[in-house]
């Protein structure tokens, strides 16, 4: 890839934004016994980057964000973290209550169903809640009062802090997931598909929340979607995937723009024109 | 991406050197359309070049790949970016963003509309982008806008339901906002009215003025005479490689 | 050990044998749940076959137990497994708390302060205190061993926000040597404090979910609460109407199909050896007071008989 070849000549070429990536991915591979889930996945991720990763149903790539995050054992690879606490981190070496503690702290996961990722049985204040009081909030006013701070940043009525997300439309519950997870300033958030399976007006709306608060917290971010309309607006570069592997990459305008590889041609010929 | 001791008024700020360009389409056979081939270019500070040619010769896929929005197949297109030059063509995606946040700005043909973002954001986000505060930027976005004729009333809605010509104007609006010592335009008067033209036109000799280096394509003859200092000529080709 | 040691009590020795090994486990780790390979007991699951386990490994000869089901001696519940434990084992049992060395209960720590070298056993429904916000088996037990207990917040996050206070009264979740985090059984909240630094050794043993834990004496356990919102044990605005103890925890009692109350100890050894001390409640002279006070009596005749 060029781009490899400019950062080896000068790695100080822009300080402001040279400094050690957040995440380097390499060689990263996983199968599910004979079947390929992904494989020779290397990247790396620097702060405040939105990386999006695009392709077809079951080309890799809800695999391969099981294994970033470090919910999935890849079979090949190892996934570099530079914790803010602990410094450089082998993510699938850490024992598992720092990964855990990761999670809750410097990481945050958005699934693509709300209702896997929110606790259905309690209030929305106690869902955004849960994360500060898991890394030791113990001021009930306090965590109240962060609770209707982000509702409000996610755009639901202060007035819902009580009640359950069972009632809660999917917009909503998408909105409130994406508090959830925000609510403790993590650095390095993964989505999973975070705009699927909800209304085109209501998908457009928390597009564009996703992306004021990416770009307003700063945070690095790698999104799968499907959706090249999403990728165009909230990912800076692309990797597109197909029957596990990335078959293309680059700046998400260049992918999108003047894609290279037949199946990104393919891709973005069939989509776009929607 | 070294540091260049040239004084200021004759720095040159682009250096484009031996540039090629093929689009291969799949879809369509792997047909192959050869653009262009050891294309050499270099602006100045303070200086307007527009790309002349008649059409199909790969003027705005020329501007696309200084913005690195098209990629190249060979050459380089090296951008004083601060005190270093930064190649576009192969620098890593976060230096390139980097560049295009703080050192050019690309005026495209057409606004990309983002969903529910009113207009008025739509021109400020680079200065935020930029690092300028959220005041700062909405009020100079507001005099940029009010220049070139967009009605207040319109600042807070999404630029979707515009007019193409108020579109083009929030684009030109979204280029210019960030006092960005690069410029590449693309066509940014074609759909604008005389008035509107002549804003166009002043701010593009005020950016010269102020030192930016400007490549555009610009339509009309008229436009062309304003503001280039020089015309860079691409001829067609015609062979398929 | 004599060789009839082998066989006293209902449980046969390699299963006494077995307890007690997770018993020290337990006492090892203060408030971690360990796995015992539970028995079928003659009483259904529900009626204290995990306590029952615990105290046949280790009641001895010489042990005095007293049992004891919301405090009171007298319900069916307690009068069954005491007579049980009478019948396989032939121990002494009594209903006064300083009398006892053993003490099997369920959902209620006596009022008289229990001292060094007795035994509280506590009988549990539920021994998983993330069980109501986490149904995975798998899942609690890496909570536990992570010290992962945020959820157990957001329980009480929930009431505050449902009820303006903590509104959990009983089973209220401790945390047990700054370690584990865990259930207390359902006893009331107003317990709790009793259970922190205590002088005397308290086990846990749940039947049906085959668990056994353990507070070893001295050991801190503090309920779990909030900054803004502390932990606070139930109080009422009342005296015991028999014995008029303002200290205990109360019973309300209801007397006749008129509204008639009576708000009395639940701890009926504790009300009962304050009477006979002259205590004597605001109530103690009423017709529902002598009619409660006769029933307690016939029941005393019958456990008299029962010790018999």
């Amino acid at each position: 890839m060029t781009a490899a070849c400019a950062a080896t000549r000068d790695p100080q070429a822009v300080p402001a934004t040279a400094a050690a990536p957040l995440l380097a991915v390499e060689g990263l591979g996983k199968w599910y016994g004979p079947r390929l889930g992904c494989r020779d996945v290397s990247f790396t991720l620097h702060p405040g980057e939105v990386l999006g990763v695009v392709g077809e149903s079951g080309s890799g790539k809800t695999t391969l964000l099981g294994c970033l995050s470090g919910g999935l054992t890849p079979t090949t690879g190892r996934v570099a973290y530079h914790s803010e606490a602990w410094g450089p981190a082998d993510v699938h070496a850490l024992p598992e209550g720092r990964r855990r503690l990761l999670m809750r702290t410097e990481w945050g996961f958005v699934r693509q169903n709300p209702r896997d990722g929110l606790r259905l049985g309690v209030s929305a204040g106690a869902n955004i809640g849960e994360r500060p009081m898991a890394v030791g909030a113990r001021h009930y006013g306090h965590i109240r009062a962060r609770a209707l701070d982000w509702l409000s940043r996610v755009e639901i009525d202060p007035a819902r802090l009580d009640d359950r997300p069972a009632s809660f439309s999917g917009g909503m519950q998408q909105r409130l997931q994406i508090a959830r997870v925000l609510v403790n300033g993590p650095r390095l958030v993964f989505m999973d598909e975070p705009t699927g399976g909800l209304d085109v007006s209501v998908q457009a709306r928390l597009l564009d929340l996703l992306r004021d608060l990416v770009a307003r917290l700063g945070l690095s971010a790698v999104i799968v979607t499907h959706d090249l309309a999403v990728a165009r607006l909230l990912a800076h570069r692309l990797m597109v995937m197909k029957d596990g592997r990335v078959v293309e990459e680059g700046l998400t305008d260049q992918v999108l723009d003047d894609p290279h590889h037949p199946y990104t041609q393919l891709l973005v010929s069939s989509v776009l024109q929607a | 991406m070294t540091h260049d001791p040239t004084p200021a008024a004759a720095r040159p700020m682009i250096r484009a050197e031996g540039l090629g360009k093929t689009f291969v389409l799949h879809t369509q056979g792997g047909a192959r359309i050869p653009v262009f081939e050891g294309l050499d270019l270099t602006v100045h500070a303070g200086e307007c070049i527009g790309l002349h040619g008649p059409s199909g010769t790969g003027k705005s896929t020329l501007l696309r790949a200084l913005y690195a929005n098209y990629r190249l197949d060979t050459g380089h297109v090296w951008v004083r970016h601060g005190p270093d030059w930064v190649d576009m063509a192969t620098a890593p995606a976060r230096v390139v963003l980097d560049v295009r946040r703080r050192t050019v700005g690309h005026v495209s043909q057409f606004l990309r509309v983002i969903p529910r973002v009113p207009a008025l954001d739509v021109v400020a986000e680079p200065l935020r982008l930029r690092g300028a505060s959220e005041a700062e930027a909405r009020a100079r976005a507001g005099a940029l806008l009010t220049r070139l004729n967009i009605p207040e009333r319109l600042w807070s809605l999404a630029p979707a339901t515009f007019s193409g010509g108020e579109q083009q104007r929030v684009n030109v609006a979204r280029g210019f906002v960030a006092d960005v010592p690069i410029l590449l335009l693309d066509e940014p008067t074609a759909s604008l009215d005389n008035d509107n033209r002549d804003v166009v036109l002043a701010l593009i000799t005020e950016a010269k003025q102020a030192g930016a280096a400007v490549v555009g394509i610009f339509h009309d003859a008229a436009v062309r005479a304003a503001v280039c200092d020089r015309l860079f000529t691409l001829t067609p080709r015609t062979e398929a490689a | 050990m004599s060789a009839d040691a082998i066989t006293f009590g209902y449980l046969d020795d390699q299963t006494k044998r077995m307890i007690r090994r997770a018993l020290l486990k337990a006492v090892a780790i203060p408030g971690y749940q360990v796995p015992f390979a539970g028995r079928e007991m003659p009483l259904p699951y529900g009626w204290g076959t995990g306590g029952i386990q615990v105290t046949a490994s280790i009641i001895g000869r010489d042990d005095v137990l007293k049992v004891i089901d919301q405090g009171a001696d007298d319900t069916t519940n307690a009068v069954s497994i005491r007579r049980f434990f009478r019948r396989v084992t032939g121990v002494a049992a009594t209903e006064k708390t300083a009398e006892a060395t053993l003490i099997q209960t369920r959902h209620r720590i006596p009022e008289t302060p229990l001292t060094t070298g007795q035994i509280l056993i506590y009988q549990v429904p539920i021994p998983e205190p993330l069980r109501s916000m986490e149904p995975r088996e798998t899942e609690t037990r890496k909570m536990h061993a992570l010290a992962d207990y945020g959820v157990m917040h957001v329980k009480l996050y929930e009431d505050i926000a449902r009820h303006g206070r903590i509104a959990t009264a009983y089973d209220y979740p401790v945390r047990v040597n700054g370690r584990h985090v865990m259930a207390p059984s359902p006893i009331p909240k107003f317990d709790n404090p009793k259970m922190h630094n205590a002088p005397f050794l308290q086990l846990f043993g749940a039947g049906r979910e085959k668990r056994l834990y353990a507070i070893p004496p001295y050991t801190s356990v503090v309920s779990l609460d909030f900054e803004d919102h502390p932990f606070e044990v139930q109080r009422w605005d009342r005296v015991c109407d028999l014995c008029g103890a303002g200290d205990s925890y109360l019973d309300e009692v209801v007397t006749d199909d008129t509204g008639g109350r009576l708000f009395v100890c639940s701890d009926s050894e504790y009300c009962t050896t304050r009477r006979d001390a002259g205590h004597r409640g605001p109530a103690a002279d009423s017709t529902a007071a002598g009619a409660l006070g006769a029933t307690l009596s016939a029941v005393a005749r019958d456990r008299t008989e029962d010790r018999a």
